[in-house]
């Protein structure tokens, strides 16, 4: 166990750094320059831009601008090109708006997706599965931004409310139901829309893992005992159907990250995604390395985490 | 004397007996047929200097028409009257007519989801076959240090260092020439001292292949697309190329799978004993095999590259301007999301169409080359 964890802290180590290479490189390397971005402003003289250089270190060569960046984030003193802010203070406020979609989303996703996908499991072939199966490749197919128009119309139209942005702009001094309600109506759109696609894989990943379980031997074995129905679903075959799913709770941590760019641009929720979207439109290096990094990190960690899950719930797997 | 009997029908004709069998799997199949000559009829219509279907005639007379509409002919030139006579799909905010946007657009998605899964396919196959087949041979050093050196000369060249790169090209390719002759001339003698660690192997390549795809993982892939065709001037071919180059690792673990199975398996064993040369049993041999999980998730990866194609298109980065895109299409219809839906639902439908029949059809695919569900029938 101890070996595992400190072999594969090291492989992750060398992986991360060869992440945060091909990123930096990749960003730098692209036509263009980040002092160029606003050439026909009339404030942004020749000195300016040779100052703006010589600050954030571009007129030095590539592996000098990469110990510098690299050395300013492991510090914590990074700032961002657009603003002089910096970025991981920017980042943790936009963070703490995205958790709250992941948070619901997630919980709407682990919910929902075990029923449908072990009810189709114990019906199989039946209507209720089959119809189950050709929504859950509806809702895979469709294009995350037309489903959201879609339901914008729905929701606006019948219920009256509004749901673009984290609350409505200047409610002003009203009881605080009213203002729950209020953020509850914009928090459920956009969490419902990060969770479809995960429902409709979850519960296809569960009912399939379900099937595999009913032919073992085992539960063949109860049902010949005469161990009731319920039993043999929920005692025997759910139980074992359950293990690979454990491994999936660290596989979940990098959709803190990525994946809900376009959700919150058609939300105009301040999240992470937007942040991302913006930081790319003004060409702000330091963000976009720095989301990136975190990204791999949170991968990184996550794929640590399932590993030793792994370890823990199946005694037969040593790595 | 019997002679020994052949399978009664080829696997052919199974495969498509089991395929009609599975009717959402044949939905896809003929809907995909459907998008596949709409989008050759709009390559055909839509491009050219005197297109059939004009996408790009600009009408501002009849802007936000609603669908089935005919066009006011009095206040219309000649050619700018809509070749079908009324507005199949209506107009958009300029008074182009969305019909011919909507088939140049089904051109656009074709080519982009194919090419991607084309250049995903042929790299996961390459990646996938070195690691899965050679993947035990071990990399020198010395290939390692002319390597690190090719590499980093092209970066240099590519950077701006034109000289340092180029001198470090040329001592690269020198030290190319000279280990073929130092293998030839040496080969007998046994190494010695330090050059033992010169040519010791360092790592195998399977090693390597994998320990790539591991840091590819890594990055947020919607967002890394979304950063490189920011950064890099709009054109088609960037798209295509990038979605391509970011998705292969799924392709590569499946080839490196089924190559390992496959490399120790009678026929290939027989093979090699028959002196048929590694490439024939690589080309001949293997891949066929190894191909129904590539031919599966390439389905699928059709899919989801025109769906990423659609995001792109619809948050500004997509194909520039004049040529139209079901995603850019819907992307400036949503300003009049509650004047004319239209414009919102039209590309959306299609998007969700195309893409449902790929997913539809990839999946009953899987069913259908999965040898254990073949038996049930």
């Amino acid at each position: 166990m101890l070996s595992f964890i400190g072999r594969s802290a090291i492989q992750k180590i060398i992986t991360l750094f060869f992440v945060s290479v091909i990123s930096f490189l990749v960003i730098h390397l692209a036509p263009g320059e980040p002092s160029q971005v606003d050439p026909l402003n009339p404030k942004f003289t020749p000195e300016m831009v040779e100052r703006f250089r010589k600050q954030f270190h571009l007129d030095q060569p590539l592996y000098v601008q990469y110990v510098y960046f690299y050395g300013d984030l492991f510090t914590g003193k990074t700032v961002s090109w657009k603003d002089n802010q910096p970025v991981l203070g920017k980042i943790w406020e936009r963070f703490k708006n995205s958790l709250w979609l992941f948070v619901v989303g997630t919980i709407l996703t682990w919910t929902l997706s075990f029923p449908i996908g072990i009810r189709s499991a114990i019906f199989r072939g039946g209507p209720y599965d089959r119809s189950a199966t050709f929504f859950s490749y509806l809702l895979i197919s469709i294009p995350g931004f037309f489903f959201a128009y879609i339901l914008i119309i729905v929701v606006v139209n019948t219920f009256h409310v509004p749901v673009i942005g984290m609350e409505t702009f200047g409610m002003g001094e009203l009881p605080w139901y009213r203002l729950l309600m209020d953020r509850v109506w914009h928090l459920l759109l956009p969490s419902v829309l990060g969770a479809i696609g995960g429902i409709a894989i979850l519960s296809r990943y569960v009912r399939s893992q379900m099937l595999e379980v009913e032919t073992q031997d085992y539960v063949r074995t109860a049902r010949a005992k005469g161990v009731p129905e319920e039993q043999v679903h929920y005692k025997h075959a759910l139980r074992n159907a359950l293990l690979p799913f454990v491994t999936m709770f660290g596989l979940i941590l990098p959709g803190l990250i990525g994946g809900s760019v376009i959700i919150e641009f058609i939300f105009s929720w301040p999240g992470m995604g937007r942040m991302a979207y913006e930081a790319i439109l003004a060409r702000d290096y330091p963000i976009i390395l720095t989301v990136n990094f975190i990204s791999a990190v949170l991968v990184l960690i996550g794929t640590f985490i399932s590993d030793v899950l792994y370890m823990v719930v199946d005694p037969r797997i040593r790595l | 004397m019997e002679r020994p009997v052949g399978p009664r029908e080829s696997r052919f004709r199974q495969s498509w007996r089991l395929l009609r069998r599975n009717r959402l799997a044949f939905l896809g199949l003929i809907i995909f047929v459907a998008f596949f000559l709409t989008a050759l009829a709009g390559r055909v219509l839509t491009y050219g200097t005197k297109p059939v279907f004009d996408p790009a005639a600009v009408r501002l007379q009849e802007k936000l028409r609603p669908p089935l509409s005919s066009p006011h002919l009095e206040t219309l030139r000649p050619q700018e009257i809509p070749r079908l006579g009324l507005y199949l799909f209506g107009t958009d905010d300029l008074g182009r007519d969305v019909f011919a946007r909507m088939v140049q657009g089904a051109w656009v998605s074709l080519t982009v989801g194919f090419v991607a899964v084309g250049i995903a396919v042929i790299v996961g196959i390459v990646m996938g076959g070195m690691s899965g087949y050679f993947g035990q041979n071990l990399v020198r050093t010395d290939q390692i240090l002319l390597a690190a050196a090719l590499l980093s000369g092209i970066g240099l060249v590519m950077v701006g260092a034109t000289g340092t790169g180029v001198a470090l090209l040329l001592v690269g390719s020198a030290c190319m020439v000279f280990s073929r002759w130092w293998k030839k001339r040496w080969e007998k003698q046994p190494l010695t001292g330090w050059t033992k660690v010169f040519f010791a192997g360092m790592v195998s390549i399977d090693t390597l292949v994998m320990r790539l795809v591991d840091i590819m993982l890594c990055f947020p892939s919607f967002f890394l697309i979304l950063t490189v065709v920011a950064l890099l001037p709009a054109s088609i071919y960037n798209i295509m190329i990038v979605i391509g180059l970011t998705s292969w690792m799924g392709t590569t673990r499946f080839v490196r799978a089924e190559f390992l199975s496959l490399r120790e398996q009678d026929f290939v064993t027989a093979a090699r004993a028959l002196g048929v040369s590694k490439w024939r049993i690589i080309f001949r041999h293997m891949i066929p095999n190894a191909i129904a999980p590539v031919l599966v998730s390439a389905t699928i990866g059709i899919a989801t590259a025109i769906l990423t194609e659609a995001g792109l298109s619809f948050l500004g980065f997509g194909v520039p301007p004049p040529d139209a895109t079901w995603g850019n299409i819907l992307s400036n219809g949503k300003d009049f999301i509650f004047d004319a839906p239209w414009l919102t639902f039209i590309p959306g439908f299609a998007i969700l169409v195309v893409v449902l029949s790929f997913n539809l059809f990839g999946e009953g695919l899987r069913d259908i080359l999965n040898p254990k569900l073949r038996e049930r029938y």
